[in-house]
């Protein structure tokens, strides 16, 4: 039978409702940023730091792309340091087509081949730590980072050891990943190159987490000045607590995974005076700008902001303003990935950590290093900068 | 380099003792089920992390640490035990109550366990005290050392070898002289006849499954004091070498398990510590494993029964 006009009535209501309902859920396109770093396990200090500075951003962004009509938001995925599951984290993320940006990694050897699977959709990667020269020498377009290389890192170290420390005998040690070897290499060669005696029985490369002894005997037989120990903190912290148990007070010299308040809990804060390191990611007290973010990062997380946070924060609002700048360009529409790419390699951006600009490797022009020496009474905000240099980006490697 | 070699050598003894106590726990349940106990690993990681969290939660009301050890190595024990018992009881005895003949489905299903063990313990610390490493602390004097005859020993170590001696001394005496350790025996040679003379073989596993998971537990609790951190994969590796040291003294044989435990905790401080000294920085202290592996795989070879075990020739 026909319908009653009291029921087509309530059909045509509520189809309406329908496309109003739809059309205010079309109105507001999401875009998404995307993080990738260790979330779980021993290095979850670190990744927890960068996931935090991109979410502050993003957060503190949302107002302003509401009103462009996007609703911004953050995805962050857990690496677990290990290239396998980043790079099937990666897979997920480039056919999410939302994401238009990653920040990450923390660990180089994660970063390289999850950035394969990035360049197959030209999706931006800007990173606040991956510190491998490998991971921009490849020369790809999307890779981006605000951190200073391993390649500068490394002989900044062997030239505090050499010059300032005194040290003519020093036992190298590394962790045999992408980042801990290559900086370890770097650091021998240039040590040598200084005068000092690194035989190769002192270059030693070891997984090992736990049981540290058979190090520590030969430790004590080379009788160095200086032990350098290229790795992160979950293994350098349990080292040097069974070190000094044994006695050895030599100075421990290390990278930037050293760079942790884990690294004082791990080793005991009597144990980790007289360790010194070198790092991509100053403190917070280097950058008086960031004085701001660190009291709003506190007050929101609950956790203090610790130099990787503000690196991260930085890699995120770089890509949020590029992202701002295609979506201009577009017109106002969402803008492919190809364009926010573009703009992130072209930027000129100003941030807490100094000017950014990239070279066309996709390294930052002039990166900043920092000496530092973690605090006597073991607390960690209160490390003293011994030193900070400002230096250009190393050439492309020639092919 | 050479006059280190007595401390090289104490401290290849303290690994030793730990991996012989971990054997034990392979080599026992080998013996009465012929099932490599792939689990076992884990049991020593419970182990090691409830001793660190005796002393880290128990400090406040018992501030000496020679009490708050055997706290820790009786909770450990305990604990351990009890775990290996429950794994034994829902994941090995369904599968041979439905009388599997094939072996690898025990196997497989031990390797199961041990990663479901692992991430437990992961969750339980991450939701506890959100970490991930676990460091021992509060052991006040256990950590002050003496200098014997130019070797350098802590107090924990000389724990470590007391406590050590003391289990598998009442171990042989369990084993050797009393009903139950004639019970695992016979268990352990042919169970239907065991049953045939009274024994409820059932009840012999369990029992089997107790004392080396507790054999295991006092181990992880001795090593979380030695090596002084821990995490829930800790338990993989001396897992591995314990088992391989089983194997190296020959399976199913308990002193052969000591034996194999020793010998492999020396070869691995000795290779770990002199290897890239006499091969001038060419083979690093990483390869200690691949001699130790390298050297089962010789003796399987050429003394499949490992060092202390014997054919036994099946009659048809």
């Amino acid at each position: 039978m026909a319908q009653l006009p009291e029921e087509v009535f309530m059909k045509r209501m509520i189809l309406t409702a329908l496309v109003l309902v739809a059309a205010m859920g079309l109105n507001a396109q999401v875009i998404k940023i995307a993080t990738q770093s260790p979330l779980s396990g021993g290095q979850s200090a670190f990744g927890e730091q960068l996931k935090l500075g991109a979410q502050y951003a993003v957060e503190e962004a949302q107002a302003n792309f509401k009103k462009l009509g996007f609703d911004l938001q953050l995805t962050p995925y857990d690496d677990q340091a290990n290239p396998d599951t980043g790079v099937s984290n990666a897979n997920r993320i480039i056919n999410d087509p939302d994401i238009v940006g990653v920040v990450g990694h923390f660990n180089s050897g994660v970063a390289i081949p999850s950035s394969e699977v990035y360049k197959t959709v030209n999706l931006v990667m800007v990173s606040p730590a991956n510190t491998n020269p490998r991971v921009t020498d490849r020369l790809l377009a999307n890779v981006n980072r605000i951190c200073g290389r391993d390649d500068v890192q490394g002989p900044a170290g062997a030239a505090f050891a050499v010059n300032e420390l005194k040290a003519k005998k020093i036992f190298v040690l590394n962790d045999k990943s992408a980042y801990g070897q290559g900086l370890a290499q770097a650091f021998k060669d240039a040590a040598v190159k200084l005068g000092a005696s690194i035989p190769d029985s002192a270059f030693v490369g070891t997984e090992e987490k736990t049981n540290f002894i058979p190090i520590i005997t030969q430790v004590l037989a080379f009788n160095p000045e200086l032990v350098y120990f290229g790795g992160t903190y979950d293994q350098i912290g349990p080292f040097t607590k069974q070190l000094r148990e044994r006695g050895v007070k030599t100075p421990i010299l290390g990278g930037d995974g050293l760079d942790s308040g884990d690294y004082i809990n791990l080793a005991g804060a009597a144990n980790a005076t007289n360790t010194y390191y070198t790092t991509v990611a100053g403190p917070v007290s280097s950058f008086p700008k960031a004085a701001a973010l660190a009291k709003g990062f506190k007050a929101k997380f609950g956790k203090d902001l610790e130099g990787f946070g503000i690196y991260s924060y930085d890699s995120a609002k770089i890509i949020l303003n590029a992202l701002e700048a295609a979506i201009k360009a577009n017109g106002g529409k969402k803008p492919s990935r190809d364009a926010v790419t573009k703009a992130v390699r072209s930027i000129k951006y100003d941030g807490l950590t100094g000017l950014v600009t990239f070279d066309s490797k996709g390294d930052i022009a002039k990166a900043d290093y920092f000496i530092l020496k973690y605090d006597a009474a073991g607390v960690y905000a209160n490390n003293k900068v011994i030193k900070s240099v400002s230096v250009d980006a190393p050439a492309a490697p020639k092919s | 380099m050479l006059l280190l070699l007595p401390q090289v050598l104490f401290d290849g003894l303290l690994l030793g003792f730990v991996y012989a106590m971990i054997a034990l726990g392979y080599t026992m349940v080998y013996g009465v089920l012929e099932l490599i106990n792939f689990a076992h690993s884990e049991i020593f990681m419970i182990g090691s992390v409830v001793g660190i969290e005796v002393f880290r939660s128990l400090t406040g009301y018992v501030p000496n640490p020679y009490i708050l050890l055997v706290v820790a190595v009786i909770l450990g024990g305990l604990i351990s035990g009890l775990t290996a018992v429950g794994v034994e009881r829902l994941a090995y005895r369904p599968l041979r109550k439905r009388g599997t003949k094939n072996r690898l489905v025990p196997l497989i299903t031990a390797f199961g366990v041990s990663f479901v063990l692992q991430d437990l313990v992961k969750l339980l610390e991450g939701l506890w005290h959100n970490e991930f490493f676990l460091s021992m602390k509060n052991v006040g004097e256990l950590e002050q050392s003496v200098t014997l005859f130019g070797i350098f020993i802590q107090y924990k170590s000389f724990i470590l070898i007391g406590v050590s001696l003391v289990m598998l001394g009442a171990l042989t005496w369990l084993v050797g002289r009393t009903r139950l350790g004639l019970a695992i025996r016979s268990v352990a040679q042919d169970p239907s006849t065991a049953g045939l003379m009274g024994i409820d073989p059932e009840k012999i596993i369990s029992r089997t499954f107790l004392i080396g998971g507790a054999l295991g537990g006092v181990a992880g609790v001795l090593f979380a004091l030695q090596y002084t951190t821990v995490s829930p994969y800790v338990g993989f590796l001396p897992g591995i070498k314990a088992f391989t040291a089983a194997v190296l003294g020959g399976i199913g044989n308990i002193p052969g398990a000591v034996v194999g435990g020793l010998v492999l905790g020396e070869i691995e401080t000795l290779a770990g510590t002199f290897l890239p000294v006499l091969t001038g920085g060419a083979f690093g202290t990483e390869y200690k494993d691949v001699l130790a592996f390298l050297i089962l795989i010789l003796l399987l070879l050429f003394r499949p029964q490992g060092l202390l075990g014997q054919i036994v020739k099946e009659k048809v």
